[in-house]
């Protein structure tokens, strides 16, 4: 570096105009991707259209051994993916991000779907039955009389649990999935109607076969989901029936449980050995296709918490776009402007440079969407934003460079050329840290941040490749142009407004 | 304009110079009583923590004429435990915010504000965060900003010299610092769009010192061969050389900063554009003033301490007690102007400034 940078006539006048061929080829290649691929729209993220995002983390169950492991969160995006699928919602999207067993699963559905989808993707839906021992109103029982006399099969510490439970507090019907499946348990009634003990379960979620939602023929109203067992479940199920149906209230009942709330609770009035069984719980439609699908798709094998839920409606996501482009409007304007009014000549060469770091980002926002699913989201468009600076610093360091070579008394052909040599490294070495930003952003953050940094880091590299493939080769050609080599008052390079006191040479000596 | 441009001449040239290191127990005082009083509001008054942080609702509805007591009656009637607040956005828009509740909770006050507003439950924008959401972002944040200023410390020690990245990190600390108190002192909300801000700016202080150091560098690679000048005075030149292009920068770089600030806080109340721009525009007034008034002085400093520079200052003070041109000093640097120093400085020093366009 330092032996070209003393020569007066550097290496490094290439051909600019190979440079530019390079870039126009690139451009042409681009564009042509964009068609053949029909990617004519950029893929909008949820806060820019609406729509319900849900992040998901792992947790085990309470009562549970083992560890989160890698497969059983993969078991569970395929899972989640196939109860969202069941939505009929176009470009949902189920992800994990993250690494190893500390990922997020990360699900959003566009439109209106909000609470739904909440509903669907949260539960762990695993279902079990089992036989109703004692039940009664939900609230906490005042005396303690019911601890003294414990029914039988139940011991005194699910006894004097079920007798402090209290089933019309909200946080006692949360449905945590926390029951384990060989103990005794006390349980809420999904809606706070009752509370129950219940026995160990006898017949698990995994034995059943098919799920579907269906309405009372004979009513024409009163939706309920139809199951089906395999053969292990008939036979056990057959079992349970056979042996409660002689059993005096309530041990007579038989407690569908899902994710430790009790569903329904029907008496069984003779054993059921056909194979299937009937939820009915007052549903909805909707209630009754989305818990069949749920059932379906078998249970999640973890527990989750909800990390995050955000709903945004369209509307909302509307005005969040139209603020976001507004903002990149006026802040690209503003940028501009200064460099107009404070590099004249040059800053047409910045405005350019601009142009074309746009129409790239733009292209491969298109691209991206299609390739490897970009969605812009807003933190994404205010990422494009800031990088509009760092775009802009880039040439105001090599232009700062080129008048400083002017002051030191070289012609301005020259000066491009040895200015280029020293503004080069800096401008790599500050977008490397730029880049080293943006990527461990992307590596550490969760959603939103991730746009961002995406953004960030793609236009910073964007940057890099405009400077050296456009912004130098462009000022290398316009400076053999007579307005700018012999220093115009409005090129931005006259001796006069940058100080110097030697005369410029308008040709190099 | 063109005056300014010609005092980018001068202060390329030196002659027109400021003692960004020989004053620098100034700078270093102003930024301790920053750094006081920023500890004093970190430990009296606490961040203001965002929902994203602590758990917790928010629901925004936006419906035309919207009035807060319709809003309030929602809140009372879903009885929601802990506190709320209840503010008004713009015109046409209610936020309510509530601490950590359970989904049938949230969906109690969703209904509730839906009837009593009269908008349907999903036209609600709805944020829910978990109560251990808010502990795996702050860890998140951590684990970034941690592993950002090893990997950068690493990456400047290669690409410039290890004083130069122990000084640039110090200065990005001092930048965080500052700019955590001021979210302090004056209670901005903390969410994760202020932490991408300020790792953003992290980043972008960094490019700041990082053409200051390049510019440092260049200054001072000859210096002990030539004798003409110490490396606190080199370094003090490629500050002022590049003090035009810093203030360009930071100018450039805040406009579309301050656009996103402006749409996002004006059109859109609150949220991401908002929170994100704002702490980018506070950390970068105080990242350009720190790769000016910190970390260059700080890396004069570690520099002088050497014994090759000390030997250097004593040759340079040695030069200058006999009658040389103060003036040649300050005009030349670098590595081009060792070697074609001689024959380039004699004009330059004719006072020829008298000419204005």
């Amino acid at each position: 570096m330092s032996t070209n940078a003393q020569s007066r006539t550097p290496k490094t006048a290439v051909r600019p105009g190979r440079s530019l061929a390079i870039l126009a080829l690139v451009l042409v290649a681009l564009l042509a991707a964009v068609f053949i691929q029909g990617a004519t729209s950029v893929k909008l993220g949820l806060d820019l259209r609406g729509g319900t995002s849900v992040t998901l983390q792992p947790r085990l169950a309470a009562g549970e051994s083992g560890k989160v492991t890698t497969a059983a969160i993969d078991q569970a995006v395929s899972i989640i993916r196939q109860r969202v699928n069941s939505l009929g919602v176009a470009e949902s999207e189920v992800t994990a991000q993250g690494s190893g067993t500390n990922r997020q699963i990360v699900i959003s559905v566009p439109g209106d779907t909000g609470r739904r989808v909440v509903e669907l993707v949260g539960q762990t839906a695993e279902l079990r039955f089992r036989q109703v021992l004692v039940s009664g109103a939900p609230t906490a029982s005042k005396t303690t009389d019911t601890a003294a006399t414990p029914p039988a099969g139940v011991s005194p510490t699910v006894n004097a649990a079920y007798a402090a439970l209290d089933c019309t507090l909200p946080a006692n019907r949360q449905g945590t999935g926390s029951d384990n499946a060989n103990d005794a348990i006390v349980a809420c009634d999904r809606a706070g109607q009752g509370k129950y003990i219940l026995a160990g379960a006898v017949v698990l979620g995994r034995e059943i076969s098919k799920a579907s939602a269906a309405i009372n023929q004979t009513t024409g109203s009163g939706w309920y989901v139809l199951l089906t067992f395999n053969g292990d479940g008939t036979k056990k199920f057959g079992a349970l029936t056979t042996r409660v149906t002689s059993l005096a209230a309530p041990q007579n009942e038989v407690a569908i449980v899902l994710d430790g709330l009790v569903v329904s609770a029907p008496r069984i009035n003779e054993a059921i050995n056909s194979g299937s069984a009937e939820i009915t719980g007052s549903f909805t439609q909707l209630e009754a296709t989305d818990l069949a699908n749920v059932l379906k798709y078998g249970a999640l094998p973890l527990a989750f918490d909800r990390g995050e839920v955000q709903q945004i409606s369209p509307s909302l996501g509307a005005d969040q776009l139209h603020a976001g482009l507004l903002a990149g409007f006026i802040g690209l304007l503003l940028v501009v402007l200064y460099s107009l009014l404070y590099y004249r000549g040059l800053g047409l060469v910045s405005v350019g440079s601009l142009v074309v770091a746009g129409s790239l980002v733009y292209l491969l926002f298109l691209l991206l969407g299609k390739w490897i699913g970009f969605t812009l989201t807003l933190a994404g468009i205010a990422g494009a934003i800031v990088a509009i600076g760092i775009t802009a610093d880039s040439f105001i360091v090599y232009f700062e460079r080129v008048r400083d070579e002017v002051r030191e008394g070289r012609s301005v052909r020259s000066a491009v050329e040895t200015g280029w040599l020293r503004a080069r490294r800096t401008i790599i070495v500050a977008d490397f840290v730029s880049i080293i930003a943006a990527a461990l952003l992307y590596l550490f953050a969760v959603g939103g941040v991730r746009g961002f940094a995406f953004t960030l880091g793609l236009t910073t590299l964007i940057d890099l490749f405009v400077v050296f493939i456009f912004t130098k080769p462009l000022v290398t050609v316009i400076t053999r142009i007579k307005f700018y080599s012999s220093g115009h008052p409005l090129s931005g390079l006259s001796g006069k407004s940058l100080g110097v006191l030697i005369p410029s040479k308008t040709e190099e000596a | 304009m063109s005056k300014f441009a010609g005092l980018g001449g001068r202060l390329y040239r030196g002659e027109t110079s400021v003692d960004f290191i020989e004053k620098r127990r100034r700078w270093y005082a102003f930024s301790g009583i920053l750094i006081v009083a920023s500890a004093i509001a970190l430990s009296t008054q606490g961040l203001h923590l965002g929902i994203e942080f602590k758990g917790g609702s928010s629901f925004t509805v936006s419906k035309a004429g919207v009035s807060l007591d319709a809003a309030n009656t929602a809140v009372t009637n879903a009885k929601i435990p802990g506190e709320v607040i209840v503010q008004k956005l713009g015109s046409n828009k209610v936020r309510v915010q509530t601490g950590a509740l359970t989904s049938v909770e949230s969906n109690q006050l969703q209904d509730s504000l839906a009837k009593e507003i009269g908008v349907t439950a999903e036209s609600i924008d709805t944020q829910i965060v978990g109560p251990s959401w808010g502990k795996e972002i702050t860890r998140k944040a951590l684990y970034g900003l941690f592993g950002f200023l090893i990997v950068v410390l690493l990456y400047l020690a290669m690409a410039f010299e290890p004083k130069m990245a122990i000084s640039a990190i110090i200065a990005v600390i001092h930048d965080v610092f500052i700019t955590v108190g001021i979210y302090a002192l004056v209670g901005f909300d903390v969410t994760p769009a202020t932490v991408i801000g300020f790792l953003t700016i992290l980043g972008y202080s960094l490019y700041d010192t990082v053409v200051v150091f390049d510019k440092v560098r260049e200054n001072t690679r000859t210096i002990t061969s030539t004798s003409k000048m110490t490396y606190s005075q080199a370094a003090n030149l490629a500050v002022n050389q590049t003090l035009v292009r810093s203030f360009n920068t930071s100018l450039i770089a805040l406009m579309p900063v301050g656009s996103i600030l402006f749409v996002g806080a004006g059109l859109l109340g609150a949220g991401t554009l908002k929170d994100l721009s704002l702490a980018l525009f506070i950390g970068l007034a105080t990242g350009t003033y720190s790769s000016i008034f910190i970390a260059t002085p700080i890396l004069a400093r570690l520099r002088e301490r050497e014994p090759a520079m000390q030997a250097l200052a004593k040759r340079v003070s040695a030069r200058n007690a006999a009658p040389a041109m103060a003036n040649s000093v300050a005009a030349s640097a670098g590595a081009q102007s060792a070697v074609k120093g001689a024959t380039k400085r004699g004009p330059r020093n004719q006072p020829k400034r008298n000419r204005r366009r």
